[in-house]
């Protein structure tokens, strides 16, 4: 990593070259060319890794007007470089009208969302209203003409593939889809990495995670991008997004996603900032003012939702390899981007309307999905329409799907947007609403069931009540127990008879892991580092369920002992019960979204003070941006106070007045600051000096400010080399006088004398002052009148003085 | 053979993916594969026809299930299965004198016993109707190939038999064949000439200064709306929009560029406009062995007005829209429902779409039908390929065109 100077005074040399360059273009492109691979080349060796910070930036970028030039000098670069590594010449475009149109799906989300669920089964084969999730993604990537698909799978990769193999898959004529297997990597970034080294994209490419649902077409955003291509060789990436309203809990309470904010140059849709965690305690987001540096406006956005759908560019694969520290898509790759404008690759966004597209991240939009699906936003990818090879499905009134060969007592209620699996019976007086339930299960008799997601192959008997939880394949639950809101149960758990699982808990077969990894191929517990005890549950009954199963007995006595059936209840994470309920499928409670909104608008209130809040998705022009001022006003209040830190030290350390001099000069510099405001500082600072020194009388005071001056006398002067810095020295001391040093209120006209006679001020600066404030208002005469007899006396001084010399001429 | 078989697959998952749209097509797509499926058939010695039909069954049970909605994949099945029991009725015909009938003739009885119970009530019923007209000498004959051709399948001995006459039958198998695919070809011929057909007969239905009215876009409206103007006849158009899809914003724009005088009105306007309207054209999804019509949504309002003020209500419709099923049949489905998203932007409302507050459900629903039903006591005449007809006429055309053996195709899937 190299330092911000010399990136800076690199990026200075390289634009000073770019000119002479521009020129050069006229004459021969040949010439140009070559020099533009130079550059680009000790550009990359240089800086391509260097995260240098972008307040330095943009100092650099502002010097520099032909900025623009230098981004496309290195374009040129770029394509070369590009066109070499492909070994490919000029026929690039007409080659990528011929490639298949390929996709990449991501079968692993590197992430410990889903957790402890997916320590036995991958994410992406979770069931979302009875189908695998990567049939959603899968189905639609094969209607929107995707002709080639790489399924990277990481952990359960043989899961994973044995799924694609059963399920037919892997030999479809026109839809080739090949799974790539990597067991070390650890994130998106590593998978990608794999996935270059294959070398197996050789266009544009579709990027997705196997947890996409969407029925979006891809031609017309496939269009987009590559005619933006065609114009603008780093357009590498387009986005999809989406509008969702810009409520503050919508984000929440949806997909449970943060707030989103991004800057779109709303001409080009280009885009220029994406920020996912704003700060909330700030309310906050600061954008960098080179964005408006060649464009007349961009539009900020908080009401756009990220689809997870990236059409990307060969490039994309080569940065990812370039960078070893890009991990994250999001958060790693595209602010990196961004950020980053030595290359000058930029983002598009592409935005959806009518189509749908979302991800299932977490629980709580896993819970959102679904009931989408159910509502028919994802037609034709619906439970009625026969897109996978499961059983036919059919819809009745009020939303309800029930499969063909279902058992269903004539005192059951099957309430609205409810899905019942073929083979699945429920019994007498049960009631199921808003819920999924998978196939091949026993519901018993007086069993309520509401908001709940019930996988395969689930035994639920008489009077249990199920309220917004997931309860996986081959769960049992005895008579009686009750799961409250936000309960996720894994595979093969048995809850006890009249057992009741507190909300948010998590109950597995599998211990928690000890040590939190991000590793999933790391997931599976170990039975020997310590079970984790809750000892706030109640270890009711001592009933032990004899399961024929081939676990270690130990544990499953210890597990028993949990739910007084057989599965051990997860302790929460790092994050802590008050996070639990952000990402569970059951709906946020009233008072988190009282809780929610108040903190919201507090902050809108907040920024409201600032005066400087923007609308929420207005366009924001040039003029409205005034930070400058403030950080002007910020940054000489700051300097103010490090040149009297620096003058007390210089007091006390008896340091030489020409150091004294160096050091306020580079404070100045680093403030960006005029040498008037040094004078108003310095003087400021003796001033103080004076009054802080021990005194009885004005007179004494009068004395150490006589002192004071007189010693540091070089050093003022030094600052004042005109009128003006002495008329700014007169009114600071005027400003003193009247706020923060009132003691010196009497004494002015004094001072004003001691300071002609010391030679710091010139007559000719008092009387200027003078003059000055003849107009001024009446209040702000007091120290004028003080000040009278003094200017006076000037006055008549300089009468005589003119008067003399007048005579001298004469005399002459 | 799996080159046939991956077609199926492929045909079947663009109509699971709703990527074929409109029946016309579908109906031709369906018969063309078809086709394809028959000639690649390879037919076994004795009893052809049985094995083919039974393996048209098979393909056509999936491609219905495929989409359920989309009738005329059913409609298209039946009409090939119907083709290959006619030709094979022909064939059988011709060769009556050389074959001893009185062998057959024993297992007669059995067959019928074992077929019946397999049968629906519809079916049964379908097949009363038939006993209850008068009967033509074909429906008369239609039966005998049939039964006397199943004892093959069931009995194993059948192959003996088959061998002695194996010289026979392999002209046969051929003549079969060629003459089955020689009838899809016509059919598919007919499918795709159903528009002119209809169209030719617009210059008798509508007159010098009338005023039309139209609800969507239909291809088979449009062709008859310019047929008729080719005559020189003055009239005018009114085209309700449609909603949610609005094919009658481009209808009327294409109606215009053809030249027609041309109004266009919210579907609300519908009654108010239909005083001074003289006819009513539309198009259909579907027609039904009652008469009844599956049409595009918002079809039934305008019948009913239509009804109120008296105004004839015509619907245009090619044969292989006709399907012999009846609307209260399990096996129909009449609706389908399509995305909200035609009605509302999801991202406008997705704040009322919040199932993370209050109760889990949101309190926006949104239902979106494809289809209406029009009964047929709305209707006042279907103009189809072969001519103009009364709803209550419906049900002879279908017993022309469709076997009563193959009415119920997915009954069979079910048990």
């Amino acid at each position: 990593m190299r330092s911000n100077g010399s990136a800076s005074s690199t990026k200075l040399m390289r634009s000073s070259r770019s000119l002479d360059r521009k020129k050069l273009r006229r004459n021969s492109s040949l010439v140009m060319k070559s020099e533009a691979l130079d550059v680009h080349r000790s550009l990359s060796k240089g800086l391509a890794k260097s995260e240098s910070k972008p307040r330095c930036r943009r100092y650099a970028v502002k010097k520099i007007p032909p900025f623009t030039a230098a981004a496309q000098c290195c374009n040129v670069g770029g394509d070369d470089m590009v066109a070499k590594k492909g070994g490919r010449g000029e026929d690039t475009e007409e080659e990528l009208t011929r490639v298949p149109l390929q996709a990449i799906v991501l079968a692993d989300s590197f992430a410990t969302l889903f957790r402890p669920i997916t320590l036995e089964r991958p994410k992406v084969l979770l069931p979302l209203v009875n189908a695998p999730m990567i049939e959603y993604t899968l189905a639609w990537l094969e209607s929107a003409g995707v002709e080639e698909v790489f399924v990277f799978c990481c952990a359960h990769s043989k899961q994973v593939t044995d799924y694609l193999q059963n399920f037919d898959w892997l030999n479809h004529p026109k839809f080739l889809v090949t799974t790539i297997e990597s067991y070390n990597a650890s994130c998106a970034g590593d998978a990608l990495r794999v996935i270059y080294e294959r070398n197996v994209i050789h266009g544009d490419f579709i990027l997705v995670t196997g947890d996409t649902v969407s029925n979006m077409p891809l031609n017309h955003a496939l269009k987009e991008h590559k005619e933006r291509r065609k114009n603008d060789r780093n357009a590498v990436m387009t986005m999809v997004i989406k509008q969702s309203k810009p409520s503050p809990i919508t984000h929440q309470s949806r997909l449970g996603t943060e707030e989103l904010f991004m800057a779109i140059d709303p001409e080009t849709k280009e885009l220029l900032y994406y920020e996912d965690k704003a700060d909330a305690s700030k309310g906050t987001v600061s954008l960098d003012k080179t964005m408006l540096f060649d464009r007349s406006c961009i539009s900020l956005h908080n009401d756009k939702q990220d689809c997870f759908i990236d059409i990307c560019s060969p490039e994309v694969l080569s940065l990812f390899t370039d960078n070893f520290d890009y991990q994250h898509l999001r958060r790693h790759f595209v602010k990196g981007l961004l950020v980053d404008d030595i290359m000058g690759y930029k983002i598009f966004t592409h935005e959806i309307h009518s189509s749908y597209a979302a991800r299932v991240d977490n629980y709580r939009s896993y819970d959102t999905v679904s009931k989408d699906i159910l509502q028919r936003w994802t037609y034709p990818l619906v439970p009625d329409v026969p897109f996978l090879k499961n059983s036919l499905t059919k819809l009745e009134r009020q939303g309800t799907y029930r499969a063909s060969d279902i058992g269903l007592s004539r005192s059951a209620k099957i309430g609205p947007f409810t899905v019942i699996g073929s083979g699945t019976t429920v019994g007498n007086h049960s009631e199921v609403s808003n819920s999924v339930i998978g196939e091949g299960c026993i519901i018993g008799s007086n069993v309520s069931i509401d908001g709940c997601y019930i996988w395969n192959k689930v035994t639920i008997e008489d009077g249990c009540k199920l309220k917004h939880a997931i309860v996986c394949d081959g769960v049992t639950m005895k008579s009686g127990a009750v799961l409250e809101s936000g309960v996720v149960l894994s595979f093969k758990v048995v809850i006890g008879q009249n057992f009741v699982v507190p909300a948010y808990s998590k109950v597995s077969l599998q211990q928690q892991p000890v040590k939190q990894d991000s590793d999933e191929e790391l997931e599976y517990a170990d039975n020997s580092s310590g079970n984790v005890e809750i000892a706030s549950l109640p270890n009711t009954a001592e009933m032990l369920e004899e399961e024929s199963r081939t676990e270690v007995a130990d544990s499953q006595i210890q597990a028993a002992s949990e739910v007084d059936g057989v599965g051990f209840i997860w302790s929460v994470g790092e994050k802590g019960h008050e996070e639990e309920w952000r990402h569970s499928v059951a709906p946020i409670p009233a008072y988190r979204l009282i809780e929610i909104i108040k903190t919201a608008t507090e902050e809108l209130e907040i920024s409201n003070a600032d005066s400087n809040i923007l609308p929420p998705s207005g366009e924001l022009e040039h003029d409205s941006v005034n930070d400058s001022d403030e950080d002007a006003r910020d940054d000489s209040a700051h300097f103010e106070k490090e040149v009297e830190a620096t003058f007390l030290r210089a007091v006390n350390e008896n340091v030489k007045e020409d150091h004294v001099i160096l050091e306020v000069n580079s404070l100045r510099l680093s403030c960006n600051l005029a040498s008037t405001d040094c004078a108003g500082a310095l003087f400021y600072a003796m001033m103080k000096l004076a009054l802080d020194t021990p005194h009885g009388s004005p007179g004494e005071l009068l004395k150490n400010v006589a002192g004071v001056i007189g010693k540091w006398k070089k050093v003022l002067k030094y600052y004042l080399p005109s009128l003006d810095e002495e008329i700014e020295v007169i009114l600071k001391f005027e400003e003193m006088c009247l706020e923060s040093t009132k003691e010196y209120s009497t004494l002015f006209a004094t001072i004003l004398h001691v300071l002609y006679e010391k030679d710091i001020l010139q007559e000719d600066a008092i009387l200027n002052w003078a003059a000055e404030k003849e107009e001024a208002d009446e209040s702000d005469k007091v120290f004028l009148k003080q000040a009278e007899k003094f200017i006076q006396w000037l006055n008549e001084a300089s009468e005589e003085e003119e008067e003399e010399e007048e005579e001298e001429e004469e005399e002459e | 053979m799996p080159d046939v078989h991956s077609l199926v697959n492929e045909f079947v998952t663009k109509l699971n993916k709703r990527q074929i749209e409109g029946s016309k097509t579908t109906a031709k797509l369906t018969a063309e594969l078809l086709r394809s499926f028959i000639s690649q058939q390879r037919l076994p010695h004795s009893n052809q026809a049985g094995a083919l039909i039974d393996a048209v069954k098979a393909v056509g049970e999936k491609l219905i299930a495929a989409k359920p909605v989309e009738l005329a994949v059913g409609n298209v099945v039946r009409r090939v299965l119907h083709i290959i029991r006619e030709e094979d009725l022909s064939l059988t015909t011709a060769a009556v004198g050389g074959l001893n009938l009185a062998s057959e003739s024993d297992d007669e009885d059995d067959t019928e016993q074992d077929d019946h119970p397999v049968l629906s009530a519809t079916a049964v019923a379908a097949a009363a109707r038939n006993a209850l007209r008068p009967p033509s000498l074909q429906t008369l004959l239609e039966d005998l190939p049939h039964s006397a051709a199943a004892p093959h399948t069931s009995s194993s001995g059948g192959d003996s038999e088959g061998k002695s006459k194996s010289a026979d039958k392999n002209t046969m198998t051929r003549k079969l064949k060629h003459n089955v695919i020689e009838a899809v070809n016509e059919l598919i011929q007919e499918i795709s000439t159903c528009h002119e057909q209809i169209s030719e007969q617009a210059v008798e239905h509508i007159h010098h200064n009338e005023v039309i009215l139209t609800l969507g876009g239909s291809q088979t409206v449009k062709e008859f709306l310019l047929a008729a103007k080719e005559t020189k006849r003055s009239f005018r158009v009114f085209v309700a929009e449609g909603a949610p899809r609005y094919q009658g914003h481009a209808f009327a724009k294409e109606l215009a560029t053809s030249g027609l005088q041309t109004t266009v009105i919210t579907d609300s306007a519908v009654f108010a406009m239909i005083s001074r309207v003289n006819m009513v054209i539309v198009g259909a999804h579907a027609v039904m062995a009652n008469g009844g019509v599956i049409a595009p949504v918002g079809l039934n309002m305008v019948a009913l007005a239509a009804k109120r003020h008296a105004v004839p209500f015509v619907v245009l419709a090619g044969v292989h829209k006709l399907c012999p099923l009846y609307p209260h049949n399990p096996e129909v489905l009449l609706n389908e429902l399509k995305s909200p998203s035609e009605l509302l932007d999801f991202g406008e409302f997705s704040d009322c779409l919040d199932f993370g507050s209050g109760t889990g459900s949101p309190l926006i629903h949104v239902v979106n039908p494809a289809f209406d039903y029009v009964p047929p006591n709305l209707v006042s005449l279907f103009i189809t390929d072969t001519g103009g007809h009364n709803p209550s006429y419906i049900y002879r055309l279908i017993a022309d065109f469709y076997s009563p053996d193959d009415v119920v195709l997915q009954r069979k899937s079910a048990s």
